[in-house]
């Protein structure tokens, strides 16, 4: 399984297709760049060195490195529980553990504000942030840890290491780049979220950047915030590439549950109960008390509610196909060699997930009106926006689920005469399927929730259930906003509970 | 200017990316009707003939729930097909700064009067002809013409009514600085409405007592909050005793919670104080788009009677049409502040926000 260093150069037409996926979704940050390089150095150094962008710049890596952190150690715990304790109605808790993923985090916040009036600043941010953020982390891992034997926990038992030792030391490592990826995806949604801090008043570079538009109509500020926070991502990617190391991985033959006695059974049951109670169950019930106290409750005009469905289903659909064909040629590239141009490539790739929605929205107004003007708010430039944002989310997971394909059966496949692409489709393809599938769920999931870029893309006069909703709460009318906030939790917990049972790799049955 | 940063900037974009080819451009849903004969005003300063269609692109800033059943009336008088893309209205100036002179639209409807001075700034409103901007009261509308005011709100304290009783209320702005409400007042810094009663009191205070004023709010430890509307649930939840909002937000949340269910209240401070200045929502046209004579029938529209009376009666705000009745309950607009600066001047504003900067009250 180790990579291919120095002696196999990639083959070019892998590292053009590369290259050019990374031009496409880096249109943001030039866009950024260029924005930016309109202020003179010396007012690029006037922004940045005000008092407050340093706090901003603060509150934003402390809120991010304390969620991303938490969600890594609690993701894996929850797997761990999932996978490895007998647990009544384990597979229903591994469905539910993935439902905080369909709650956009706008609405999670909106829900606990309604149930506890006055929550604001870190202390809330980070807990919520956590809890609708931690399946990132807990479905890689679960997937991997089913796919991983737990023999050699088993062995580490009998020798005498307590269960979190044996997993600490035995399992740990085999899941880790599964957890470092999530938790680097957890990294980059907290960055760039914007509805959630604002509800909770927390102030992050987000807010600076929402500021410079609205009170000094300041776009060249407002891209040099945004170039802040790819600063701050490009470290993060930097050193999680560092974090992630190679383990050869033990593949399962029989996965062995263990019991564990009533009272931590209840521990185990209350860590995995957290984020599905504190992301869905008391927002969705602040929620309904609204709308049981609401006077906008109106007929619901269902023509309306079913096309606004069908436009959001059909473009995440769309955006998760895009996205997964930008991400593949990187993925391949990364997964099997190591070189100084492959690491730029991949770097490069998870960027644009730092980016907030709005700035990626107004990169690509001037960049469809100056390119291809015909297609400027239509659903191909909205598709497009849609993958350019959300394409490292596939990113990571088809990676991984390219490298666990071990290339002994590729080089069976091309002793037998198969050609590489050829071998490359018999061989890796079905066995990395369910890799590129996660990605593609969750690339899904979180175009349907997507607000700001969709405002200023879409087709005018066209809805998704996201704008649907702002339309309607941004009037205060909760009540009318009720059953889009319903469906579209309930149409983007389907795709999250499709992804609770993916297996990481495909089992190499032959 | 423009166009040279914008060519620069797409240079850059196109040097590093490459245009996605291969996607079929969907069909243009603009109807193209033939252009009916030109209506006598505005047409001798538009250089492209003038065309009326029957379609008109209009951006809107404010909420749909309160523009679509207007804008249907318009439609079924005139017949003239209004598309309306809704957003925020400083996420709207940002794209329309960025389509420049290829914006779609034809009518930007703002929810305040800076973004539609930061567009006129960058010279991408047509000037309104006089039979438009003649119906509006001077006061409440541009100096130049670029856009034109359509309703006032004011300036108001929303109470706790639980928690303060009327004796206790702030009479002014300074009042409100007060130590009595230390930690207790609720603002939004960030918000256009709240910069500009900062900016009247400027004007009608003067620079160091604005200045005073600001660092007076800070050290009496205000509640920041982002927008309006979460300052009210703030104070209709018991949260915040005090709230620095527009009146408007107050009878948009009875409306939706009932009356009964009402904590908060509205407060006005005494006449003239600049904590009860009135701000303007408007509309101006594009440029990009002004040789479509539909959207001065659109823009005229929007200051009719019976649009203005519309606004009264569905968001109580004021009507900016003289001769209009005032919502009822409401302090006539006389009796309210009106500052003598032109509320779009962003360069005024710019010394607002220069204040609020210094206190760190934005960013």
């Amino acid at each position: 399984m180790e990579k291919v260093r120095g002696k196999e150069k990639p083959r070019l037409w892998l590292v053009l297709s590369a290259t050019v996926a990374i031009a496409v979704v880096s249109i943001p940050l030039v866009y950024l760049v260029a924005r930016g390089s309109e202020l003179s150095a010396g007012q690029i150094l006037q922004v940045l060195s005000r008092p407050r962008v340093g706090e901003l710049a603060l509150n934003t890596v402390g809120l991010s490195l304390a969620v991303s952190v938490t969600a890594v150690v609690l993701g894996t715990a929850i797997a761990g529980i999932l996978t490895r304790v007998r647990l009544r109605y384990g597979k229903t808790l591994l469905l539910i553990s993935a439902l905080p993923l369909a709650v956009p985090s706008y609405l999670a916040s909106y829900g606990w504000l309604v149930a506890v009036p006055g929550l604001q600043g870190f202390i809330p941010s980070y807990v919520l942030l956590t809890a609708v953020t931690v399946p990132y982390v807990t479905l890689p891992v679960a997937a991997a840890l089913r796919g991983t034997s737990a023999d050699g926990e088993s062995v580490a038992r009998t020798l005498g290491l307590g269960p979190i030792r044996a997993f600490a030391s035995v399992t740990w490592p085999q899941v880790r780049p599964a957890a470092v990826a999530g938790g680097l995806l957890v990294f980059l949604y907290t960055l760039s979220d914007f509805g959630l801090v604002a509800m909770l008043r927390y102030e992050t570079l987000t807010w600076g950047i929402q500021q410079a538009y609205a009170a000094s109509f300041d776009r060249s500020q407002a891209a040099i915030l945004a170039l802040l926070l790819v600063v701050i991502a490009l470290v993060v990617v930097i050193a999680e590439r560092g974090a992630r190391r190679q383990v050869r991985r033990t593949t399962a033959t029989h996965i062995s549950t263990e019991m564990i006695s009533a009272p931590w059974r209840t521990v185990a049951l209350a860590l995995v109960a957290l984020p599905p109670v504190v992301g869905v169950l008391i927002p969705l019930g602040g929620l309904g008390v609204r709308l049981v106290g609401a006077e906008t409750i109106r007929e619901v005009d269902l023509s309306r509610l079913a096309l606004a469905t069908g436009v959001t289903v059909g473009a995440s659909a769309l955006a998760a196909i895009v996205a997964l064909i930008i991400a593949l040629p990187l993925a391949a590239l990364a997964a099997r060699y190591s070189n100084r141009w492959v690491g730029v490539l991949e770097t490069l790739g998870y960027l644009p997930h730092a980016v907030p929605g709005i700035v990626v929205g107004l990169s690509l107004v001037f960049f469809s009106l100056s390119v291809v003007p015909a297609l400027y708010q239509t659903m191909v430039v909205l598709v497009f926006a849609y993958a350019v944002l959300f394409m490292p989310k596939a990113l990571g997971t088809a990676r991984s689920s390219i490298e666990s394909v071990s290339p002994d059966l590729i080089s069976v496949a091309r002793t037998l005469g198969s050609s590489p692409l050829r071998a490359w489709a018999r061989v890796t393809l079905p066995l990395a399927l369910p890799g590129f599938g996660i990605g593609a769920l969750l690339v899904a999931i979180t175009t349907m929730k997507e607000l700001p870029a969709t405002l200023l893309l879409r087709p005018t006069g066209v809805n998704t259930l996201a704008t649907e909703l702002w339309s309607r709460t941004s009037a205060g009318e909760f009540g009318a906003a009720a059953p889009y906030a319903a469906v579209l939790v309930l149409v983007a917990a389907i795709p999250a509970m499709i992804l609770s049972g993916v297996r990481s790799v495909a089992k190499e049955e032959m | 200017m423009h166009s040279f940063a914008r060519a620069k900037t797409l240079s850059l974009v196109l040097v590093a990316s490459f245009a996605v080819a291969g996607c079929a451009p969907s069909a243009e849903e603009t109807p193209e009707v033939s252009p009916a004969p030109a209506p006598e005003s505005s047409s001798e300063e538009v250089a492209v003939e003038p065309e009326a269609d029957n379609y008109v692109i209009m951006y809107s800033g404010r909420e749909e729930s309160l523009v679509q059943p207007l804008i249907d009336i318009f439609t079924e008088q005139t017949g003239i097909d209004v598309d309306i893309r809704y957003a925020g209205t400083s996420e709207l100036a940002a794209q329309i700064l960025e389509e420049g002179t290829q914006s779609p639209a034809s009518v930007f409807l703002s929810q305040d009067a800076g973004a539609l001075g930061a567009l006129a700034d960058a010279g991408l409103f047509d000037t309104l002809p006089a039979d438009i901007t003649s119906r509006v009261d001077p006061a409440f509308t541009s100096q130049d013409g670029t856009w034109i005011g359509v309703t006032g709100r004011a300036r108001v304290v929303a109470y706790d009514s639980e928690a303060v009783t009327e004796s206790e209320l702030p009479q002014s702005a300074d009042e409100i600085v007060g130590p009595q409400w230390s930690g207790k007042v609720g603002v939004a810094p960030a918000n256009a409405s709240f910069q500009s009663f900062v900016t009247a009191y400027r004007v009608l205070k003067g620079e160091a007592a604005a200045d005073q004023w600001v660092s007076g709010l800070v050290i009496n430890d205000p509640q920041i909050f982002e927008k309006n509307s979460a300052i009210l649930e703030a104070v209709n939840a018991g949260e915040v005793p005090l709230g620095l909002i527009n009146h408007y937000y107050w009878y948009r949340m009875e409306a939706e919670r009932g009356a009964e269910n009402m904590r908060a209240r509205l407060h006005f401070t005494e006449a003239g104080d600049p904590a009860s200045i009135v701000n303007v929502a408007g509309a101006g046209i594009l440029k990009a788009q002004s040789f479509d004579l539909d959207a001065y029938e659109l823009v005229a529209f929007l200051v009719s009677d019976l649009a203005q009376e519309y606004f009264v009666a569905t968001t109580f705000e004021y009507p900016l049409v003289p001769g209009i009745a005032s919502p009822a309950g409401l302090p006539a607009l006389a009796d309210l502040a009106v500052a003598d600066f032109d509320l779009s001047d962003l360069s005024t504003l710019a010394d607002t926000q220069e204040i609020l900067r210094k206190y760190g009250l934005i960013f």
